[in-house]
């Protein structure tokens, strides 16, 4: 009996974004990865494939979640060479900035990362101060998720708001809005010419 | 009589998550067991497989399943065991150390013909190895790990769509042919996500156990006495009829016999059981092997670096095929003689997550070149690594 799991694809650029968001454990960084994937996949009609890797600490140990969109079925489902780095504090920033693909977008928590004095080609947020403000600092990896997607437009910002609908508590889906709403904004006017 | 508990219990939830999920290759496992009726789950939490038993004792007691946590894992199987002869839908889930404790029960189970479905996610071995990091080490020990000799069936997932659909037929296949039958995730499926599209509850296919087929004392039922497909029917402890199970060598009574003549025909009845239905069981998916001369046979997460591989060597115009073992027990073994007979195969690549045990199941039906891509677990094979020798 033969099965097509994965189907026959005709030989063809295809679009693919790796997206890996780095950060310690606590900081939600497998929600973020989650988001994006999701709203890629259930959403926006594409391919996605989220896979992580944690410490064995709760909260406090390296963590990272990393997403791949494409735009035909996904092989390798690893990253290979990223396309969007997010580091969420200082050794996420040391221990991935040197895979980022050339010209690849790197983003950085600029509160928690000092980037080395010569790498001028990042994007910053206080995503963590955004989200106190909001009135919950643990809402910053959705700040940087709506940061991420401002910038490169690798999910629209509609499948986002349905992910976060469909994946969070209830009680805080306004919060995660706003949160979502924070990041995508301050990215927006950063681009505007 | 009608208590105060009665009433005021929770209604049931419903087994089918129908939808469409962006899901954790290990929770579609559960979900799949939860649509494909699981009555019962015994097992002792591992990773990388703890997941589905956590998933489980949240939401099989939710469905009106039981969920217990055993001791060990001779006692999960032994629980699952029992479960399956009192008629109902039986399953655990672990990772190599436990399947490792649970081989002892593994033949009961196969002597006795109860159905039982056993996932093992396997993780870099041997003994604790790299807890949480890939391996495919398992699959000898999947076939051959129980002493003695026995049929059994083991499905290979490559995505958690796959974890589903293959779990919904472990359970059948198990039901049908009366065996042990296996789910070998291997790590990265199992901690994969991606998108998984649960059917309505109206089309998840449910096979039934074959019973008998009169009523309990009239006539002597046999247990053990096959049909035609050497499958015997099964008549379950609390149905009426006088039953009996024991690991001891069995006449179609089901009492011990032990004899020469009786074991005979009875072990060459437990493996002839899936040898000569392998045809009826045996899955794989194939891709551009008509006229391929590099044949990359893979099973599991390994077949998606296969796939990206096979997919650039065309590119590159390099006739490339990949055949993904879905089944890898049985072996596909006779689609493998077709490939060759076709006559353009000049030579086969396995690449596996152990140091070639799948590769000598090719080498066992082909004089061709076979080339195995090894790791000793803790890591995927990249798809660059097959491409390479793809193209020399």
């Amino acid at each position: 009996m033969m099965m097509s799991a994965m189907p026959d694809t005709t030989v063809t650029k295809t679009k693919t974004t790796q997206v890996r968001i780095s950060g310690f454990g606590g900081q939600g960084i497998v929600l973020a990865g989650m988001l994006l994937g999701k709203a890629a996949s259930l959403y926006d009609g594409k391919e996605a494939v989220f896979t992580q890797a944690y410490g064995p600490e709760a909260r406090g140990g390296a963590s990272n979640a990393d997403v791949i969109v494409s735009d035909t079925p996904i092989g390798y489902p690893l990253l290979t060479r990223p396309d969007v780095v997010v580091a969420m504090f200082q050794e996420a920033y040391a221990r991935f900035r040197p895979g980022l693909r050339e010209g690849g977008t790197l983003i950085i928590e600029s509160d928690l990362v000092h980037p080395a004095e010569d790498d001028t080609a990042f994007h910053g947020i206080a995503a963590s101060k955004i989200a106190e403000e909001l009135g919950r600092r643990i809402v910053a990896n959705v700040v940087v998720l709506g940061y991420l997607v401002g910038l490169t437009d690798v999910v629209s910002r509609k499948s986002v708001e349905r992910a976060i609908e469909t994946t969070v508590k209830p009680g805080t889906i306004d919060l995660n809005f706003e949160a979502f709403a924070a990041g995508y904004d301050r990215a927006r006017q950063e681009l505007r010419p | 009589m009608t208590t105060e508990t009665d009433s005021a219990a929770p209604p049931l939830e419903p087994r089918v998550d129908t939808g469409t999920h962006f899901m954790l290759g290990d929770h579609a496992v559960a979900e799949a067991a939860l649509a494909a009726d699981l009555d019962f789950f015994g097992g002792y939490p591992i990773t990388p497989s703890t997941e589905i038993a956590e998933r489980l004792a949240h939401r099989l007691p939710r469905v009106g399943g039981k969920f217990v946590q055993m001791e060990d894992e001779l006692g999960s199987m032994a629980s699952i065991i029992g479960a399956s002869l009192a008629g109902g839908r039986a399953m655990t889930a672990t990772s190599g150390p436990g399947f490792s404790l649970m081989m002892e029960n593994i033949g009961l189970a196969a002597m006795m013909e109860v159905p039982v479905v056993v996932v093992d996610v396997m993780r870099a071995s041997p003994s604790t190895g790299l807890p949480t990091m890939l391996g495919q080490a398992d699959v000898l020990q999947a076939r051959w790990g129980s002493h003695g000799d026995y049929g059994i069936i083991a499905y290979s997932p490559a995505s958690p769509q796959e974890c589903f659909s293959l779990t919904i037929m472990a359970f059948n296949a198990a039901d049908r042919y009366r065996v042990p039958v296996f789910l070998m995730m291997d790590e990265a499926v199992a901690h994969m996500t991606e998108r998984v599209v649960i059917p309505p509850a109206s089309e998840i296919v449910r096979v039934e156990r074959k019973g008998p087929d009169k009523p309990p004392g009239e006539e002597r039922f046999l247990p053990f006495k096959p049909g035609e497909d050497l499958v015997p029917p099964m008549a379950h402890a609390g149905e009426g009829y006088k039953v009996h199970f024991t690991g001891l060598t069995h006449d179609e009574r089901g009492y011990p016999a032990l004899n020469v003549p009786t074991h005979e025909s009875l072990v060459r009845r437990l493996v002839d059981k899936i040898r000569l239905n392998a045809d009826k069981i045996k899955m794989y998916n194939e891709y551009l092997v008509n006229d391929a001369e590099v044949m990359v046979v893979s099973f599991g997460s390994t077949s998606r670096s296969a796939f990206s591989a096979v997919h650039e060597a065309r590119a590159r115009g390099i006739k490339a095929g990949h055949l993904r073992l879905i089944t890898i027990w049985p072996f596909p073994e006779s689609r493998i003689r077709r490939i060759i007979k076709m006559g353009n195969v000049k030579k086969f690549i396995v690449p596996e997550i152990n140091l070639g045990q799948m590769r000598r199941e090719v080498e066992r039906v082909t004089s061709l070149p076979v080339i195995g891509i090894n790791s000793a677990g803790g890591r995927m094979i990249t798809p660059d690594e097959i491409l390479e020798v793809i193209a020399k």
